[in-house]
C-alpha cells in the first residue's frame, strides 16, 4: 500500500490491472521512450474496394479473436447501434473474453450487460454509466474497470499501455476505399474527434457506415490510409439519440443563479479580456454561464479567442456573431453544431489527442483560459469526484474533466450545494477524479468559494458587487448542517474500478459495494 | 428599497431555504393562498421555525397571514410575531381602516406579550376589493405601522366582475389610485404580481408602466422575475452620472448661498434635487 499525493491509500499491485504507478501530482510524471504504433499494412492496386458484405464478414476479415481489445467511439451517443451490433455478432461467432475500449458508453449500450454475463466481454476500459456501472459496482465483472480521461485515453494508446486490435468506427458517410466523414448522411454527428486515435493506432480499422458514397468521399475526417475494411449496414444509429434539436438555456432559477455567479467570477478574473478562450460544455449550468458571458462580452466589447470541447448550437451562435474567433470541436452536440462544422472553416474538428492528451507537443486544453465543470461532489481540499455517486456506485465517465482542469488557467466547478438531500461539498470525496491542485473555484447558490492557493483570484473577486464569497469551511459546514449526517458507503475489499489520472498514474480506486 | 418582494409558499421547505438567495429586496413567506386548507397548521409551524432559524441574509422578511375573516389569522400572528427575523406582516383583504385597527391591536398585544419593541412590525396591506381600493388613503394612514399598500390582482378582478386581460386595462385605475393614496400617505405603493412567469418581455413592459405610474416595486412569484424588474427600476449609468452632477451643482450653489442653478442648460430647483437624490438611492449609492 502506498499513500499517494491526494492522500489515498492504494495497493502497489491490483489484480486484473497490474502494477500500480502512484499519482504524485498533476504534472509530476514525464514520459519516456517512443510512441507505440499499429502494425504496418500494405494495400496495392489489387484492392480498390475494401467492402465486405456484413458485420460478421468484417469481424472475420479483421482477424478479431477471443481475448483481443476492440475499440469504439461515442459520437453517436445514445443513438449508437454499432457497439451492440458488433458485440452481438461476436457473441454469435463464439468470440469471448474481449476487452472493450470505448471512448464512452451510454444507456443504449445496456445490452453489454448480457455480453458481460455470457463472457463475451470480460474487461472494460472506459466509462461505465447507468446500469453497466451498477453491475460493475456490485461486483459483476472479474477484473476492474479502468477509467481514463479523454486525454488519458490517447495517451494510454500512444504510450503502449493499451493496444487496440480492432477499431470499429461508426461512419456517418464513407466510400468503398475507407474515406470517412462525420458531417454528412442521415446519421451525421459532426466531429469524429474521439475516433482519430483509434484509426491511427489500431492494428485493424473497420468503418461501419449507413451512407456509402462514390469514391472519394469528401470532406474527409479519417482518410482511406487508416481504414482496412468498410461495411455497409442499414443504419448505424437513431438520429434522435445522436443529436438534440436546439439547445436552450435553462429557466431553473437555482441553476441560473449559480451560472450568474460563475459568470461574474469569470468577468472579475484577469482572463476576461480580448482573446479569452473557454470551454463550457452542454449541461444546464455551463450553457447558462455561456449566455451570461455573452451578455458581459457584448456589454464590455470583448471578443473571445476560441471555444473548445463539446460544441453546441449556442457556441455556433457565438462564432457567427464574432464573439469567438474559432471553435475547436471534439464532439458536436446538436444539429446546429453538425451543420456548422461542415460549413464553417473556423469550426475545426480536433482529435482527442489534440484536445487533451498530456503527452504530445501540446494539447488544446493548455491554451484554455476558463473551463466550467460539474462534479458529483467536491471536498474541503477542492478534490472533485465525477466517477461515483455519493452511494459509491460507479456511474459516470471522467470525460475531459481532468484534462481541462489541468489545462485551463481558471477551473470552476459550478453546481448546487445539495442535490436533493445529498451534499455536494464534503470533508472528503468518496473518490478523487480530479485533484484540488488544478481546481480554482467552486460556485454554488451561496456564492463563490476560491481555492486559497489562488490568492490572486481571491483579490480579484473581493468587493465585486452582488458576488458573495464563501470560505470553504463555511460552505462545507452549511452543507453538513442542511443535509444532516450521511451513512458511510459500505464496501468489500475487492477493487472494481481503477481511476487513472491523465498521465497514467492511479489517483484512486473504487471498491465493490456491500449488498 | 422594495423593488421586488418574492412570495415563497409557506409549506415548501426547499423554497423557504433558498428563496432569499435570488437577490430580491424582500421575501413574503405565504400562509394564505399558496397553502391548501389542510396544510395551514403545518405551514404555520414550518414558517415559524424558519423565522426562528433566521437565515434570510439581508432581505426584508414578511409573512402573508390569512385574512381576518378566517379562523387562522390569530394563530398565524401568535406563531410569527415572537420570531426575531420578521420585519413585517402582509395582510390580505384589507378593505377599511377598521381592518387595520383590528390587526394593529392584535400585533401590539403580541409585541407586548413577547417583548418585541412596540411598532417594530410593519404592515403591508393588500387592497383586494373595490371597497379597499376606494379606502386606500384611509387605510394607508390608519396606523404608523403601515409600510405599503398593494392593489390586488385576481381577487380584485373578481370583485370588479371582470377578467384578466393581456394589458391589465381592468386594473389601470386602481393602480393609479393606489399610487396617489400611497404617496399622499407617505407609504410605498407596491404593485401586484405578474403571473405569466415565462413572458419576460410582458413583465418588462408592465414594470416600465407601473414604474412610470410611480410604484416603488412589485410583488413577484418567480425568482426569474427579479432581474428584469431591477433592470427597469435601477437607474442607468447615464442617469446616475446626471444625478451626481445635479447634486454637486446644488451643493456648490448652497455653499455659495445661491438658490437655483442650471445644469446642462436646465434649471435645478428643489424637486429636481429630490429626484436626483432618489436616483442615487435606487442605485444603492446614497
Amino acid at each position: 500500500m502506498t499513500i499517494n499525493a491526494v492522500k489515498r491509500e492504494i495497493p502497489d499491485y491490483i489484480e486484473g490491472y497490474g502494477k500500480v504507478r502512484h499519482y504524485q501530482g498533476a504534472f509530476a510524471r514525464k514520459p519516456e521512450g517512443a510512441i507505440a504504433g499499429a502494425k504496418l499494412r500494405c494495400f496495392n492496386n489489387d484492392v480498390t474496394d475494401k467492402r465486405v458484405s456484413s458485420i460478421k464478414e468484417a469481424i472475420k476479415a479483421s482477424g478479431l479473436k477471443s481475448g483481443m481489445t476492440v475499440s469504439f467511439h461515442h459520437h453517436l451517443r445514445n443513438g449508437d447501434y454499432v457497439v451492440n451490433m458488433v458485440l452481438d455478432a461476436c457473441a454469435e461467432m463464439g468470440i469471448k473474453e474481449l476487452t472493450l475500449f470505448p471512448t464512452a458508453l451510454f444507456g443504449v449500450h445496456k445490452k453489454v450487460i448480457d455480453h458481460i454475463k455470457s463472457g463475451v466481454v470480460t474487461k472494460i476500459m472506459g466509462s461505465v454509466n447507468g446500469p453497466i456501472g451498477q453491475l460493475v459496482s456490485e461486483g459483476g465483472m472479474q477484473v476492474p474497470v479502468v477509467l481514463r480521461s479523454h486525454g488519458g485515453r490517447p495517451r494510454a494508446v500512444m504510450a503502449g499501455d493499451v493496444h487496440i486490435d480492432v477499431a470499429f468506427i461508426a461512419a456517418p458517410t464513407a466510400d468503398k476505399y475507407g474515406n470517412i466523414c462525420g458531417t454528412l448522411g442521415k446519421s451525421a454527428c459532426g466531429s469524429l474527434g474521439y475516433a482519430f486515435t483509434d484509426a491511427d493506432y489500431a492494428d485493424k480499422v473497420v468503418a461501419v457506415t449507413d451512407n456509402l458514397v462514390d469514391f472519394p468521399a469528401s470532406p474527409v475526417s479519417i482518410p482511406q490510409t487508416k481504414a482496412d475494411i468498410v461495411v455497409e449496414v442499414p443504419s448505424i444509429g437513431d438520429p434522435a439519440g445522436i443529436v438534440s434539436g436546439t439547445t436552450k438555456v435553462t429557466r431553473d432559477p437555482l441553476r441560473l443563479l449559480i451560472s450568474r455567479y460563475a459568470s461574474q467570477l469569470i468577468e472579475a478574473s484577469p482572463y476576461f479580456k480580448d482573446g479569452i478562450s473557454f470551454q463550457t460544455g452542454a449541461g444546464g449550468i455551463p450553457l447558462a454561464v455561456t449566455a451570461f458571458m455573452k451578455e458581459a462580452m457584448l456589454k464590455k466589447g470583448i471578443k473571445g479567442g476560441f471555444g473548445l470541447g463539446g460544441i453546441t448550437g449556442y457556441f455556433v451562435e457565438l462564432l457567427k456573431e464574432g464573439l469567438v474567433g474559432k471553435l475547436m470541436d471534439v464532439q458536436s452536440f446538436d444539429l446546429d453544431a453538425v451543420r456548422s462544422i461542415g460549413e464553417n472553416p473556423n469550426h475545426i474538428e480536433i482529435s482527442a489527442d489534440w484536445y487533451a492528451n498530456p503527452w504530445n507537443c501540446g494539447a488544446a486544453v493548455n491554451m484554455l483560459d476558463v473551463v466550467i465543470l460539474g462534479a458529483t461532489e467536491v471536498d474541503t481540499d477542492f478534490n472533485a469526484n465525477v466517477n461515483t455517486e455519493a452511494d459509491g456506485a460507479l456511474l459516470h465517465g471522467t470525460g475531459g474533466h481532468q484534462d481541462t482542469a489541468a489545462g485551463a488557467k481558471l477551473t470552476i466547478i459550478a453546481q448546487p450545494l445539495l442535490r436533493g438531500r445529498i451534499p455536494c461539498v464534503t470533508d472528503s470525496v468518496y473518490n478523487v477524479t480530479t485533484p484540488g491542485e488544478v481546481i480554482d473555484a467552486i460556485v454554488t447558490e451561496y456564492g463563490v468559494t476560491i481555492n486559497p492557493r489562488r490568492k490572486d483570484l481571491l483579490d480579484a473577486v473581493s468587493g465585486v458587487k452582488d458576488l458573495p464569497l464563501v470560505p470553504m469551511e463555511e460552505l462545507a459546514a452549511r452543507a453538513k448542517k442542511m443535509s444532516g449526517p450521511t451513512d458511510p458507503v459500505r464496501t468489500t475489499d475487492r477493487i472494481i474500478g481503477v481511476v487513472e489520472w491523465r498521465d497514467g498514474t492511479v489517483i484512486d480506486i473504487v471498491r465493490q459495494l456491500k449488498k | 428599497m422594495r423593488r421586488t418582494m418574492l412570495y415563497l409558499p409557506g409549506n415548501n421547505p426547499n423554497m423557504l431555504t433558498k428563496g432569499h438567495l435570488f437577490g430580491s429586496d424582500g421575501v413574503i413567506l405565504d400562509l394564505e393562498d399558496a397553502v391548501a386548507m389542510v396544510e395551514k397548521d403545518a405551514a404555520r409551524i414550518l414558517v415559524s421555525k424558519y423565522l426562528k432559524q433566521g437565515e434570510f441574509g439581508g432581505v426584508e422578511v414578511t409573512v402573508r397571514i390569512n385574512g381576518i375573516d378566517t379562523e387562522f389569522w390569530k394563530k398565524d400572528l401568535e406563531a410569527i410575531v415572537p420570531m426575531k427575523r420578521l420585519d413585517g406582516i402582509r395582510a390580505p383583504k384589507v378593505d377599511s381602516a377598521e381592518t387595520v385597527k383590528i390587526l394593529d391591536e392584535e400585533i401590539s398585544r403580541l409585541e407586548d406579550k413577547y417583548g418585541v419593541p412596540q411598532g417594530k412590525l410593519k404592515l403591508f396591506c393588500l387592497l383586494e376589493t373595490a371597497k379597499g381600493i376606494l379606502n386606500a388613503y384611509e387605510i394607508a394612514t390608519a396606523s404608523p405601522r403601515i409600510a405599503a399598500i398593494i392593489p390586488g390582482g385576481e381577487d380584485l378582478r373578481a370583485d370588479l366582475k371582470t377578467e384578466r386581460s393581456m394589458d391589465g386595462t381592468e386594473l389601470e385605475w386602481a393602480r393609479r389610485f393606489v399610487v396617489f393614496a400611497g404617496r399622499a400617505a407617505g407609504v410605498d405603493p407596491l404593485d401586484t404580481v405578474f403571473s405569466r412567469v415565462t413572458d419576460d418581455e410582458g413583465l418588462r413592459k408592465e414594470t416600465q408602466f407601473i414604474k412610470q405610474l410611480g410604484f416603488a416595486g412589485k410583488s413577484i412569484i418567480h425568482p426569474n422575475q427579479i432581474r428584469i424588474i431591477h433592470d427597469v427600476f435601477n437607474p442607468t449609468e447615464a442617469e446616475i452620472a446626471k444625478a451626481q452632477k445635479i447634486l454637486a451643482a446644488a451643493k456648490e450653489a448652497a455653499e455659495r448661498g445661491q438658490g437655483a442653478v442650471t445644469v446642462d442648460g436646465k434649471m435645478v430647483d428643489t424637486p429636481v434635487v429630490k429626484r436626483a437624490e432618489y436616483v442615487l438611492v435606487r442605485a444603492g449609492l446614497a
